[in-house]
């Protein structure tokens, strides 16, 4: 039966109430869930009981590769490639590749925290089956949303609107997949 | 505050009992405790209302002014770069002086939305949008000038490391090659912020597009943004970096352009205070520009409960702290020119304040020293009209601070057989005037198309997104107080 809906929606009120629900839903052990919200609620992560991002990973690797790259873009231009004598000094020190080194670090590292976090986010995703339920244009408005996934191993039909409900849950709509 | 009383242990009961502590109220950062829907109403019908008559006449306005720029531009490269004022000694002018002017404005918005996100401060929520969007088009302003001052702007790709028909590469020792990548560095980032801050907004115009184009358009942008938690938790993290990234970079991006001077041995320039007092410059001249342009979309959108005196009076009081610190600036460059005991150097300062520029160094001194201390003052803050008034002062000092910087020490150097008067001519006048049209042009683009606050920011430091709240009566009798928060 389940593979006819995605999952179920159920509405919250205010920030309290849908992590009051998202601990709930944490306890019943579901895994496949998720809480859509027009702001980050605060708390939510240990509420939904959620790892520490990994976005930063990506920032020190464009970080690292920024840095390395300028350094050595520097050194194969001005002392390799075509040796460059200004005033007599060496063809190379790291005290004047320095700034440029910088500003790769930060640009290279910049690119490296916004596509992982598109990355961690699987974005974009332009089609998505709570973007098409009737509530849905509040959830980036002035509501909170719980989804739970009928794939999820203690998803059930009945069991589980039941517990929405049980959670305070509203409104509580069948996700088309 | 039953709740909160309960917690403190007995014996610092006493000692509150004996200090009988004030009872500060936290100044309110959402007027009249308007709701998450009134926030994204009020946000979302600047974009989604029908374009008003005063848009038109601002856009028209600003596309005639822009035409100056680009006329300019023409006229300076079908002729040859001499249609500028520019002779020796004094080759580096207005170009330079716009440039730096552009460019330095540039740095509240990233002061706004990186540094006063690391030091927490909520009241940055409602214009760092707006001031994020004005980094951006200032530094596209900046860019013209250097741009076009090469003298062959279609050569201007030589400013980057790209093998060319000559087999050399950039001189990297170069601060002029250093401010080529500051700046780029400092568009982009900025740029990919700016974006990044905007996806969540663009997710709720989407959801509240009326027209089929309006949803495909934002909800292109929006990359299927839907809220989910398990986005934020990455999101806020990335934010979070970007902030700490943004940081280091504005404060170097106009310590590089300081080092521009710095860097070279002309007296007036080579100072080593240079870095810091540029970028404190920088960002006074920012929030002064960042006041002149949202004091007057307050009044036009009735904002009145998301940009409150209170943030008026923060903004006030950032302009008087680094209009201080560029006042403190000034002093010290004569006191090092005097102490430092180098002729030329004591030559270059009272040539400054007394030669044939002292006009432009006293401007400098009263817009820059004198204005920002009436912010000291809680009825100056106050008085809207007032201190849009000062901002502008602020911007017109700040420009002046450039050109005595600049042209003062270039046209009286060492030899006096060699020096000069510099004046505009009529192009670049024209050409800098422009450059405030295409200013305009793109910001009234972004007011007209884009969320001029960052909503869901707004509404997350609103004191109904706290999920603690609520929990009893106790909260609502004093939400208000420090202890409340904490």
């Amino acid at each position: 039966m389940s593979e006819h809906i995605h999952g179920y929606l159920a509405a919250f009120d205010s920030p309290a109430d849908i992590m009051h629900a998202a601990e709930r839903v944490r306890d019943a052990g579901f895994q496949r869930w998720d809480v859509h919200t027009p702001f980050p609620v605060h708390g939510m992560d240990s509420a939904m009981g959620l790892k520490r991002s990994r976005v930063q990973r990506f920032t020190l690797l464009g970080g690292i590769a920024g840095f390395t790259t300028g350094m050595l873009m520097i050194w194969y231009m001005n002392a390799a490639d075509y040796p460059l004598v200004v005033g007599g000094k060496p063809f190379f020190s790291p005290m004047f590749a320095f700034p440029v080194s910088y500003e790769l670090t930060i640009l290279l590292a910049s690119f490296g925290t916004l596509f992982g976090m598109f990355f961690f986010n699987r974005l974009p995703m332009h089609y998505h089956p709570v973007l098409k339920a009737v509530q849905w244009p509040r959830a980036t408005d002035d509501r909170f949303f719980l989804a739970i996934d009928a794939d999820d191993p203690k998803f059930d039909l009945v069991r589980t609107r039941t517990f929405l409900r049980e959670i305070g849950g509203k409104d509580i709509a069948a996700l088309e997949p | 505050m039953s709740s909160v009383s309960a917690e403190i242990p007995a014996h610092a009961k006493a000692v509150l009992a004996e200090v009988a502590p004030a009872n500060l109220p936290r100044p309110e950062l959402i007027g009249h405790r308007r709701d998450f829907a009134w926030i994204t109403d009020k946000v979302c019908s600047i974009v989604e209302a029908k374009t008003p008559t005063w848009w038109w006449v601002a856009f028209s306005l600003a596309c005639f002014v822009a035409t100056f720029t680009v006329v300019g531009l023409v006229y300076l490269v079908s002729t040859g770069v001499g249609v500028w004022g520019h002779a020796n000694p004094v080759n580096w002018a207005w170009d330079i002086v716009n440039f730096v002017f552009w460019i330095g404005i540039g740095h509240a918005g990233t002061l706004i939305s990186a540094i006063l996100c690391l030091f927490r401060q909520k009241w940055r929520t409602s214009i760092n949008r707006a001031a994020e969007a004005m980094t951006i088009f200032a530094v596209v302003c900046a860019g013209l000038f250097p741009l076009f001052h090469v003298g062959r702007v279609w050569w201007a790709w030589w400013l980057f490391p790209l093998p060319n028909a000559n087999a050399i590469w950039p001189q990297f020792r170069s601060p002029l090659l250093w401010d080529v990548f500051a700046v780029s560095t400092y568009a982009t980032v900025s740029a990919l912020f700016w974006y990044m801050g905007m996806i969540p907004d663009l997710a709720t115009l989407r959801d509240r597009a009326t027209s089929k184009i309006k949803q495909i358009a934002y909800g292109l942008f929006a990359m299927g943004w839907r809220g989910s938690n398990r986005h934020w938790q990455n999101y806020e993290m990335a934010y979070l970096l970007l902030a700490a990234l943004s940081t280091p970079l504005v404060l170097s991006v106009h310590t590089i352009v300081s080092f521009d001077f710095a860097v070279s041995l002309l007296p007036g320039w080579h100072t080593t205070i240079f870095p810091p007092y540029f970028v404190a410059g920088a960002i006074f001249s920012g929030f002064g520009m960042v006041l002149t342009l949202m004091l007057p979309l307050r009044a036009i959108y009735k904002l009145d409960d998301l940009i409150t005196q209170y943030h008026i009076d923060c903004m006030c009081k950032i302009t008087l702290a680094t209009g201080s610190i560029v006042g403190y600036a000034y002093a010290m460059e004569f006191f090092i020119a005097w102490y430092g005991a180098n002729p030329y150097e004591g030559f270059a300062f009272i040539n400054r304040a007394f030669g044939p520029y002292a006009w432009a160094y006293w401007i400098m001194i009263s817009c820059n020293v004198i204005t920002p201390q009436l912010f000291w003052f809680r009825k100056v803050r106050a008085n809207t009209t007032l201190v849009w008034i000062l901002s502008i002062f602020v911007n017109v000092g700040m420009w002046f601070e450039r050109f005595v910087i600049i042209v003062t020490s270039l046209a009286r150097d060492f030899l006096p057989s060699s020096w000069g008067y510099y004046s505009p001519s009529v192009v670049e006048l024209f050409t800098f005037f422009g450059t405030f049209g295409v200013f305009s042009v793109l910001f009234l683009l972004f007011l007209r198309f884009l969320p001029l606050m960052a909503m869901a920011e707004i509404k997350a430091v609103s004191p109904q997104a706290d999920p603690h709240a609520g929990h009893g009566d106790d909260h609502a009798s004093a939400p208000d107080t420090l202890a409340a928060h904490h």
